[in-house]
């Protein structure tokens, strides 16, 4: 295990490569591409790939859905001795592709700068899901290097036959094969088999998505032989950001495209009853106005119109008999409270915690509750649809682009083969967010008006209509002995489903839209529970998933946002833990390291304690106040899975702001690719998720969403941000690389409740912790 | 209807629209800019800014005709990947990018603030970039990049 504490920082970045963007975004198929890049017919050039981009001798291949078990359907070599990385993973601002060019440098033995890779294309790339619960690495990366060391061996096969030595003879240095001893007997890679197709094959297990395993003849290198990885390479996307080059959905322009927008209901539920379309008889540029089922939208020759023509268009909206949701966001947790669960489930029941209780000494226990939340991403979804021949092609921000081609099938009543989702890079989605309905919406506009759409939603449809994060409430007990010994540990969640829309947007009744048009979707009551790290003899977990706020068509559906359960969970677990290290009178590390059953755990917590000078004392600090005026401080700390996270606050007691000062993150998650890279993803995370501590929660009324901008959803500024960040990287090399997109958002909610403990000896059990909740309950505790 | 002159990077357009449409539309659909993005059109998060002689403007709220007679600058307007702009330079340096999406605001407003104190302190930093809103996070790596944008300016101030 090694610690790395370089902070390399980035050099020149590159383009990359966009020809095959380009090619794609003409509805170039895979082989036309690969024949333009002289992947597959010798001697074709730029020429030829120029003629590849006429739409009109191009039509979509979408005749062979690609075969995990083919060696050429991962990689291709050109003739230029570049290699092109096929896979079916998608970054949503993690830098993952960068990390991939990196393992490929390594097991190929090739330059960094002649690795290319191609992503999350349903018609080019294996299908292992696109992003998915921080797995980008974790189980993206192993088919690849698999598929890398058999194209490895392959390769010295070639050259064994062409140099006439045995492969024991030969060595490979960045693309080429040599003799050992005599370097000028060397081929390229490019001289062997550029411009063909592998035809080796690979034992594949028959599983698409997440299971999907492969393995050859080769083995991946063992990490003591990967040389880039390891290192802070620069990402190769930042460029095209920073120069305002094409990159995301939102920049896709196709020949002849239209714009659309989306009418959403006044009210959840209300459905159109008239749609009056010579009402927008004077917008200019009107294509259609397109009404399917309690689905409205228009579709303009110029975006501004589309988006005056949907502010305008009438429509008469039924009255919902009732109100949309039983309560309003006041009320949220009185209700969740009192609902009907619709499944019970003890997910850890250890020992007897019952008798435990009935013995104890002492017991604590409390209440935390967390609102639901947006992903709220930075731009509202968009998409853009192109409907040609009876095949549609979709450019979508969706995580999930092989899922919303099964969806998008269904929804069309088309074969899969004749649907193609493209994936391009959204704005960070953070989980299920609006990208997953758009896409449907643009699908079903284009085939109306047989154009390319592009549609994007507005900035309350993004905050209102975005599937929210589970709303929950979590009460906890602790039993003490008389000894002071923590005997027994009750756990009881009543929350939403995490999946009152599915991750992935299939079946279509997963999307709004789909929703509208009558699609039906599957209940499924599913609370996720993060296993617990500490050892009490008696400790029981219990979850009750309450049934949605509005079952259909709503607002306020329930979906993953960035660590699925993690962050709601440990905000409750870790909280309470360090409420029973108060009640005992113990330091909360020394507490937790009382309890803890691996040393995984305790490492964290010793890192982030060394890095952030813990000072070991129980908490509240000495001289902690909750009156008057001025400011006081406090640290806290959580852990859980691969982190632990120390906040450092400063808590304003006239006005209740809370202001974080320092986070302190020590993260362990296996091999290490790029330390940079994840540098900035835990910075990311302790963001995004102090955020969310701070300042967000979704407000609603009876019928519909009052969170509609900024103002109404506030969240974090770039003057919140503290004034130091450190992150202590534990690199550990013998175990593969396990994720780290996500984890280390779950630790700063409890973190930063645990500070504010600390300096005021106030327990915040609610997020967020708005100055003015604050405010309130350091006044209630004076 | 009217016909509008613009001048963008240097280079003079004549569009035929609404002069109350946002410019932002003209900017990206027109003109086939990438820079400017919809983030919010309701000017509170900064994607869409452009600098229009010398100010920060949210393009999306301020109509095509307020305009004319301006130089308009967007982030395509700094640098290249050949001849950087410092401030692009900076960025990548520091690789102060997630998704990358608000990341015009943050460059063109960092721009704005530079060109007028040349040395922010972190304070003047954070105050001057408040309005730009990052839902990734990305503001630590932000505020190191304007850091640095403004060495790399006034180094290249003093060679010359």
């Amino acid at each position: 295990m090694t610690i790395i504490t370089d902070s390399t920082s980035a050099s020149e970045g590159r383009i990359e490569d966009r020809l095959y963007e380009e090619a794609a975004h003409k509805g170039i198929s895979r082989r036309a591409f690969l024949k333009g890049t002289g992947v597959l017919i010798v001697g074709l050039g730029m020429g030829g790939f120029t003629r590849m981009l006429d739409p009109t001798t191009a039509a979509a291949d979408f005749s062979s859905i690609v075969d995990p078990s083919k060696l050429g359907s991962w990689l291709a070599i050109g003739q230029d001795n570049s290699v092109t990385l096929f896979f079916g993973k998608v970054d949503v601002g993690q830098g993952l592709f960068t990390a991939f060019r990196q393992l490929v440098a390594d097991e190929l033995d090739i330059p960094m700068e002649r690795v290319k890779v191609v992503v999350g294309d349903t018609a080019v790339t294996v299908d292992q899901v696109g992003a998915s619960g921080s797995t980008g690495l974790a189980l993206g990366s192993p088919p690849v290097r698999v598929a890398c060391a058999e194209a490895r061996l392959v390769l010295l096969e070639l050259a064994s036959a062409r140099l006439g030595v045995p492969v024991e003879q030969l060595t490979v240095h960045e693309g080429f094969i040599s003799v050992r001893g005599a370097p000028s007997k060397r081929v390229s890679y490019g001289e062997l088999i550029g411009g063909q197709r592998f035809t080796a094959t690979l034992q594949w297990n028959g599983e698409l998505g997440r299971p999907l395993s492969v393995t050859g003849r080769a083995q991946p290198k063992k990490a003591d032989q990967l040389k880039v990885v390891g290192q802070s390479i620069p990402r190769d996307d930042i460029p095209s950001i920073v120069f305002g080059a094409e990159h995301h959905v939102t920049d896709v322009r196709l020949p002849g495209m239209v714009h659309a927008r989306s009418i959403k209901p006044p009210v959840a539920g209300a459905r159109p009853v008239r749609v009056d379309a010579s009402s927008v008889g004077n917008v200019p540029g009107v294509v259609k106005v397109v009404t399917r089922g309690d689905y409205v939208g228009v579709v303009c020759e110029r975006e501004e119109h589309a988006i005056r023509a949907a502010e305008q268009l009438k429509i008469t909206w039924s009255e919902p008999s009732a109100p949309s949701f039983p309560t309003d966001w006041i009320g949220l947790f009185d209700y969740i409270r009192q609902a009907p669960s619709r499944s019970d489930t003890v997910v850890q029941n250890v020992g007897n915690v019952d008798e435990a209780f009935a013995r104890a000494a002492r017991v604590v226990q409390a209440t935390y509750e967390v609102p639901l939340q947006a992903h709220a991403s930075m731009g509202p979804a968009c998409a853009v649809a192109d409907w040609r021949n009876g095949e549609m092609t979709v450019w979508s921000g969706t995580q999930k682009p092989y899922g919303q081609r099964e969806g998008l099938a269904t929804f069309l009543g088309l074969p899969r083969e004749k649907v193609r989702v493209i994936w391009k890079p959204g704005p960070g989605s953070f989980g299920r967010n609006d990208a997953g309905d758009v896409a449907f919406e643009a699908a079903l506009l284009a085939r109306e008006v047989g154009r390319p759409v592009r549609l994007q939603w507005m900035r309350h449809e993004a905050i209102a209509w975005d599937p929210k994060s589970p709303a929950a409430l979590m009460s906890l007990r602790g039993a003490f002995d008389s000894a002071g010994n923590v005997i027994a540990f009750d756990w009881d969640n009543r929350s939403f489903s995490h999946q009152d829309v599915a991750p992935a947007e299939n079946p279509p009744g997963e999307t709004l839209v789909g929703q509208f048009l009558g699609f039906k979707r599957e209940v499924r009551n599913v609370i996720g529970t993060p296993s617990e790290p500490y050892t009490f003899p008696n400790r029981r977990h219990t979850t009750h998933a309450i049934p949605p706020l509005k079952e259909m068509g709503s607002p306020l559906r329930t979906a993953h946002l960035r660590l699925p359960t993690g962050s709601v969970v440990t905000f409750a677990s870790e909280s309470f833990i360090d409420e029973l290290a108060a009640a005992g009178g113990a330091d909360p590390i020394q507490f937790r390291l009382r309890y803890l059953d691996g040393s995984r755990q305790a490492t964290l917590l010793k890192a982030a304690a060394e890095a952030a000078g813990w000072d070991t004392r129980p908490s509240p600090k000495p001289g902690a106040r909750a009156d008057g005026a001025g400011v006081v401080t406090g640290r806290g700390i959580a852990v859980r899975g691969g982190a632990a996270t120390v906040a450092e606050v400063e808590v304003h007691l006239e006005t209740g702001r809370v202001r974080v000062t320092r986070f302190v993150c020590a993260h362990a998650c296996g091999l290490i690719v790029n330390p940079d890279g994840l540098k900035n993803v835990i910075e990311g995370n302790l963001l995004h998720s102090m955020s969310r501590t701070l300042y967000e929660e979704v407000r609603f009324d009876r019928s519909k969403v009052t969170s509609l901008d900024w103002e109404s959803y506030p969240m974090a500024t770039i003057a919140d941000v503290p004034d130091r960040i450190d992150k202590i990287l534990i690199n550990e090399p013998d175990s593969p690389p396990r994720g780290a997109g996500e984890e280390t958002s779950a630790q700063t909610q409890p973190a930063i409740a645990n500070a504010i403990f600390d300096a005021t000896g106030v327990r915040m059990r609610r997020l967020p912790f708005t100055a003015g909740r604050v405010k309130a309950a350091l006044t209630a505790h004076r | 209807m009217s016909t509008i002159g613009l001048m963008v990077n240097g280079r003079t357009y004549s569009v035929d629209v609404d002069p109350e449409t946002p410019l932002l539309y003209i900017l990206r659909n027109d003109l086939k800019l990438n820079g400017p993005k919809f983030g919010c059109g309701v000017g509170q998060c900064g994607a869409c800014t452009v600098i229009a002689d010398g100010e920060a403007v949210r393009s999306c709220v301020t109509p095509v005709g307020s305009f004319k007679g301006s130089r308009i600058i967007t982030l395509e307007g700094l640098g290249t990947p050949e001849k950087p702009h410092p401030i692009q330079q900076a960025w990548i340096e520091e690789q102060a990018v997630q998704c990358g999406f608000c990341m015009n605001g943050h460059i063109m407003n960092a721009k704005v603030l530079l060109d007028r104190n040349p040395n922010p302190s972190e304070a003047e930093i954070r105050q001057g970039l408040e309005s730009v809103l990052c839902r990734c996070g990305t503001y630590y790596r932000v505020i190191r990049a304007v850091k640095r944008a403004g060495e790399l300016m006034r180094a290249a101030g003093a060679a010359k």
